[in-house]
């Protein structure tokens, strides 16, 4: 991109500081977006680009510093004021209610709309909007029933239709396949063309620097840099977003792998709805490798995970662990089996939040010797377990007796693996294991299950980074809709494209038939 | 320009837990003071002899203790339901259960030896009260039905069965008509300290409070209550159990409340009437929140609630108040403990939003 | 059929309070908060209602005055809830156990007075039509507001924006919020009109339906409603259905026992609460485990913005 835009900035926000609960999120930012360019907010997880943005938005305070629109200072109370000021931002987890339709959504919170709804008014100005940006949607379909990509254009409506003149999209690409990225970049060329400013939030230097005028990095809650993406490179991005040179990759040795220990046999799974949400799936993660599993989220692989992991009923097939047959077996049968589920939300399924290190870490061998002496819980055992696991994974906690909700995403990361690893699994199931961490942890957690998996675990990774994917998986397979669209024997080969049309639901045996 | 902002605490002090009640009741009580003047009567004159009554003297603390024992009971048993994030609003009903099987059993099943009578009045009890909130367990568990209602929907129908026992089959042709069986024999009472009221139930209570209280913080099980309780997800991750579990915690504190049933009609009344709305399983729920769900700290706060019922039926006799003046009193204890459990989680700061 | 009309006629008027009471809950709730004081906030409305009904001869002073009433309770309700964040569970049950003492202290020098309290009005030409007629349009001017308030509602939830709103708080705060809604000060409002509606629905037991008052005296139909709101999935109509039900089950039991039955009178009384038990199961095993389709998704939830993951 060649602009260098001259005008005076849109918005401008100076010296910005924001606190949480002793945890410094924005030291000092300066940051500013000009019309009709892309600024790219460039950081790792936990730098503090969501937090700036949700200042710039109404949604937090900032604890020092002020905000200027069209060179006038102003204050926000709540996103009211930011939307009535010219702000939009479309949030990582849209802000959209499932249950209603486009049209609902699409005027929730508008000033000056009439008591009884203009329906048709409404329906009409959606449409001008969206075939103005090339963004279409169906005003009267609900949201439940749309596609995440579908989703993230209701969202990106909601703010155009509302005249916001600059808009923040917080990592829009984490939910879209490679095809649906490019079609998403086309709309943002589209509203720059419009004058609007667009800031770009993203951990992803690829796309940042194909994208962006400007790129504003920030690291662990200070801007290292502002620069013009013409001038700067993918080395120089890196080091200011983690401060020295890193490498990036690990090292995955090439092992043969062994027998199957977790095989599901044309497996049909209801989700929460009643619907099948995995349909007649039939893998085997074998002994010795990494089993990657790419795909959008909300494809079924959240319930795959849970039936190989003995927590949901299968409605049809079968599950065996090394030959066994598990299928009606109950989950606490699996973990004694030696099968190991890290899941997505710590905070959520893995962790209780309330209870301390050490109730933590024993919450699956709570019922095997030598923590469990019969009826009883042995609290020195599990004091000695915890210190065991704490010093092994390097989790950095004040004591045993800390609330685990204190504790950084990265320590509870650290902890859940270090609990989930420390019997020596016969399997492990990792869903986003590195999501949310910065680089150290990331690497760390990497290298632990290399390492696993180098001592005879079969891993089944699922994970939305396609990068971490490609660089740990020995075979990787893609869902769609709750099937399996194909499975990469030497996934380093293959391109984003071709991955890409597997996530969008083309089944590997058709590419390759075309292909010839 | 200056704004209040609200965090998020990252630890509690242990001081709070002893101080907010405290502080809650002396609220309450200056609370009630106002609401009590406002309606003409001296709330001077009205807590002095609620305190003359229940703590002045050694009859009061006695009977201070006699109210003390059903509430004990019926607070652990809440406690437990409570603990697993089963709102057990039923209390009331499985006392009453557990009153109409000991008297059933009495009427029944007598044997004219008291330890064994004992215990058929202990395992009639058990089982009837357990029985009926297990039913409501089952159906949350099982199908996510809204245990308040079930549990609470229980409490009528226990009372209305009662009454159709004591005021047919069962009334006591020499009580003059009026809804109560004939007093129990001897065999089937409870013995008694002393020339006090004061009945075996309470090394019942004591014992109860102490065994479960070391049954969550020591045994397997007790763990997995208490991380069902914490973070039900959690559970379901770990391979917990939760349908089994429900009933089974449902029953127990269903049992536990109808034990409180037997002592109170074998150790104190002696017979089965009409179930005057006694409010022991409500006021349980007080006594179990206001010891945080804690057997032993509910043990204490029982002692100090039944002070306040002992002088709630002064009122009564005294003032000429209605009985259920002092639900009055709970209501406004409840919501002060409300707000000070506010401080345990937030606290407020005063910002000054400055430019730098 | 004949025989059924007085029975059906007394349903609707048994049924009224508890109408009333589902009603101003089933607003609460859309907003998100569970309120389980509709209790206590009944019995101080009944209370309310009779006092000032009696005090200035006028039945709509009173209904007025129990409304005022109960928004005010339900204030307390909300401040803990909203404000405070507090368990809204055990909140609403101090605010029944509140509820319920002031009731009985207030009211214990009104015990054995009567009011005039609210006459029929037939309604000219309707009051005719076979049936429907004598059931629903020989009643008195707090039942006919019953009627349209339950229209009204209805048209407010599905058609209005500031019902969309409501919903939209209900169903997800956090977009809500981001959208610019002011997400705490909704719920204060609906849950302060819901707690003035279910105080009317008490009101009309002691200036209409009895026209007394007596401790105690609405024998657990605020607990019905919250019941009641589950049943009727949150749906106005529904509502009215599922409280003129119960007014049917009352009504008949109230003819059974006039009639000398030798079914004892305890037993009698059983019946709405085991009706309501059965009713609850019905739902929920047709409506599926976990997901009630039509619930606010963020119901008994206090909601807090600055939560950082």
């Amino acid at each position: 991109m060649e602009k260098v835009i001259s005008a005076p900035p849109l918005i401008h926000m100076e010296n910005i500081t924001k606190e949480f609960a002793g945890v410094v999120a924005n030291r000092n930012i300066d940051f500013d977006v000009k019309r009709g360019e892309v600024h790219a907010l460039l950081g790792e997880n936990g730098a503090g680009k969501s937090t700036l943005m949700n200042i710039l938005y109404g949604l937090y305070r900032p604890d020092k510093g002020h905000v200027c629109i069209d060179g006038k200072s102003v204050s926000f109370s709540s996103p009211k004021d930011a939307i009535a000021s010219g702000i939009g931002m479309v949030h990582q987890h849209f802000m959209l209610i499932p249950s209603q339709t486009v049209w609902e959504n699409m005027i929730l919170g508008l000033e000056g709309l009439p008591q009884i709804l203009p329906r048709k008014e409404i329906h009409q100005k959606i449409i001008d909007i969206s075939e103005q940006y090339g963004l279409e949607v169906d005003p009267d379909a609900k949201i439940w029933q749309l596609s995440i990509g579908e989703q993230q254009r209701v969202a990106i409506l909601q703010m155009l239709y509302r005249r916001a003149r600059v808009l923040i999209l917080d990592e829009p690409t984490a939910v879209l396949t490679p095809q649906e990225s490019l079609h998403l970049f086309k709309t943002i060329r589209q509203m720059t063309a419009e004058g609007h400013g667009i800031v770009f939030i993203s951990h992803k230097l690829d796309e940042v620097l194909s994208l962006s005028d400007r790129i504003t990095i920030l690291r662990k809650g200070e801007k290292t840099g502002t620069v013009q993406t013409q001038n700067t490179s993918k080395e120089q991005l890196a080091e200011l977003m983690m401060g020295r040179k890193v490498t990036f990759t690990v090292a995955r040795k090439s092992i043969a792998p062994g027998k199957d220990i977790l095989k599901t046999d044309n497996i049909t799974v209801l989700g929460e709805r009643g619907l099948p949400t995995v349909k007649n799936i039939s893998i085997a993660v074998k002994e010795r490798e990494i089993l990657g599993l790419a795909g959008i989220a909300g494809n079924g692989q959240q319930e795959l995970c849970e039936a190989l992991a003995g927590l949901r009923p299968l409605k049809e097939g079968r599950i065996f662990i090394e030959n066994e047959e598990m299928t009606h077996r109950s989950p606490k049968q699996y973990i004694d089996r030696g099968i190991r589920y890290i899941p997505a939300d710590r905070k959520g399924t893995g962790l209780v939040p309330n209870m301390d290190v050490k109730e933590n870490s024993i919450l699956k061998k709570y019922w095997n010797k030598p923590v469990a002496k019969g009826p009883m819980i042995d609290w020195k055992a599990v004091f000695t377990h915890a210190m065991n696991l704490v010093k092994k994974y390097s989790v950095s906690t004040p004591s045993m007796e800390t609330p685990v909700k204190n504790l950084s995403g990265g320590n509870l990361q650290k902890l859940m693996l270090g609990r989930e690893l420390c019997d020596a699994p016969k399997a492990l199931i990792a869903v986003h294991p590195t999501w949310g961490l910065d680089v150290a942890a990331t690497h760390f957690v990497r290298e632990q299950l290399l390492e696993e998996r180098d001592r005879g675990a079969a891993i089944f990774l699922v994970s939305e980074d396609l990068e971490e994917l490609l660089s740990l998986s020995d075979r990787l397979a893609v869902i769609f809709k709750g099937e399996i669209m194909g499975i990469l024997n030497h996934p380093e080969e293959a391109t984003p494209e071709l991955i890409g049309l597997m996530m969008a639901g083309t089944p590997l045996s058709s590419i390759k038939k075309g292909a010839k | 320009m200056k704004y209040l902002k609200v965090e998020k605490r990252l630890v509690t002090p242990v001081w709070f837990s002893g101080v907010i009640p405290i502080f809650a009741i002396i609220l309450a009580l200056l609370t009630g003071a106002v609401f009590l003047n406002f309606m003409g009567v001296s709330p001077v004159k009205a807590y002095l002899s609620m305190f003359k009554a229940s703590l002045g003297d050694a009859y009061g603390l006695t009977e201070t203790i006699v109210k003390a024992i059903p509430l004990a009971m019926a607070g652990v048993a809440v406690a437990l339901s409570f603990k697993m994030l089963i709102w057990n609003i039923g209390a009331e009903g499985q006392i009453f259960m557990g009153s109409l099987a000991t008297a059933a059993a009495v009427r029944y099943f007598f044997v004219d030896q008291p330890f064994i009578m004992f215990w058929i009045m202990f395992i009639s009890a058990s089982v009837a009260g357990g029985l009926w909130a297990a039913f409501a367990g089952y159906l949350k568990a099982r199908w996510n039905v809204n245990e308040i209602i079930t549990t609470l929907m229980l409490n009528y129908i226990a009372l209305h069965l009662i009454d159709f026992f004591v005021y047919g089959p069962w009334r006591d042709p020499a009580s003059l008509g009026f809804p109560m069986t004939a007093p129990f024999p001897d065999a089937a009472r409870l013995p008694l300290f002393g020339d006090t009221r004061i009945h075996l139930g309470l090394f019942i209570a004591i014992f109860l409070a102490i065994f479960f209280w070391a049954l969550l913080k020591w045994t397997r099980w007790g763990y997995e209550i208490r991380v069902i309780g914490e973070n039900p997800r959690a559970a379901t991750f770990a391979g917990i159990n939760y349908l089994r579990n429900a009933v089974i915690i449902m029953f127990i504190s269903g049992a536990i409340a109808g034990l409180a049933g037997m002592c109170e009609i074998a150790g104190l009344q002696g017979r089965l009437q009409h179930a005057a709305s006694a409010g022991y399983g409500y006021t349980a729920i007080i006594v179990a929140w206001l010891g945080r769900l804690n057997p032993l700290a509910v043990l204490f706060v029982a002692f100090i609630i039944g002070s306040l019922l002992v002088g709630g039926d002064t009122l009564q006799i005294v003032m000429r108040l209605p009985l259920s003046s002092i639900l009055v009193l709970q209501g406004l204890l409840l919501f002060f403990v409300l707000g000070g459990e506010f401080f345990r989680r937030y606290r407020i700061r005063f910002i000054k939003r400055g430019d730098n | 059929m004949e025989i059924l009309i007085p029975i059906l006629a007394a349903a609707v008027r048994s049924g009224t309070p508890i109408l009333y009471a589902t009603l101003g809950e089933i607003i609460t709730e859309k907003a998100g908060i569970l309120n389980l004081g509709l209790e206590g906030i009944m019995l101080v409305g009944a209370y309310t209602g009779f006092s000032v009904t009696y005090k200035t001869g006028n039945p709509w002073i009173g209904v007025i005055a129990a409304f005022i009433i109960g928004t005010m309770m339900a204030t307390i309700h909300a401040f803990i809830s909203i404000t405070l964040k507090g368990n809204q569970v055990v909140s609403g049950l101090a605010l029944t156990m509140f509820g319920t003492g002031a009731s009985s202290l207030l009211g214990r020098s009104y015990i054995g007075f009567t009011i005039k309290g609210l006459n029929k009005i037939p309604l000219p030409l309707l009051s005719d039509i076979p049936i429907l007629g004598p059931v629903l349009f020989n009643n008195d001017a707090l039942i006919y507001v019953s009627f349209v308030l339950v229209v009204i509602l209805y048209m407010f939830f599905v058609r209005t924006r500031n019902g969309l709103y409501l919903r939209a708080v209900g169903d997800n705060p956090r977009a809500a919020d981001a959208m610019g809604i002011n997400v705490d000060r909704t719920r204060y409002i609906y849950t302060l009109i819901g707690g003035g509606i279910v105080a009317i629905g008490g009101a009309y037991m002691s200036i209409a339906y009895t026209k007394m008052w007596a401790e105690l005296m609405t024998a657990g139909r605020g607990w019905i409603a919250v019941a009641l709101v589950i049943f009727a999935i949150w749906n106005p109509f529904r509502a009215a259905l599922g409280a003129y039900l119960f007014g049917g089950v009352e009504a008949f039991q109230l003819r059974l026992q006039a009639a000398g039955t030798s079914i004892p009178t305890p037993l009698l009384m059983m019946l709405p609460y085991i009706l309501t038990i059965s009713v609850l199961f019905f739902i929920s095993v047709s409506q599926g485990k976990g997901i009630l389709f039509g619930a606010p998704s963020s119901l008994g939830q206090p909601f807090f913005r600055e939560e950082r993951d």
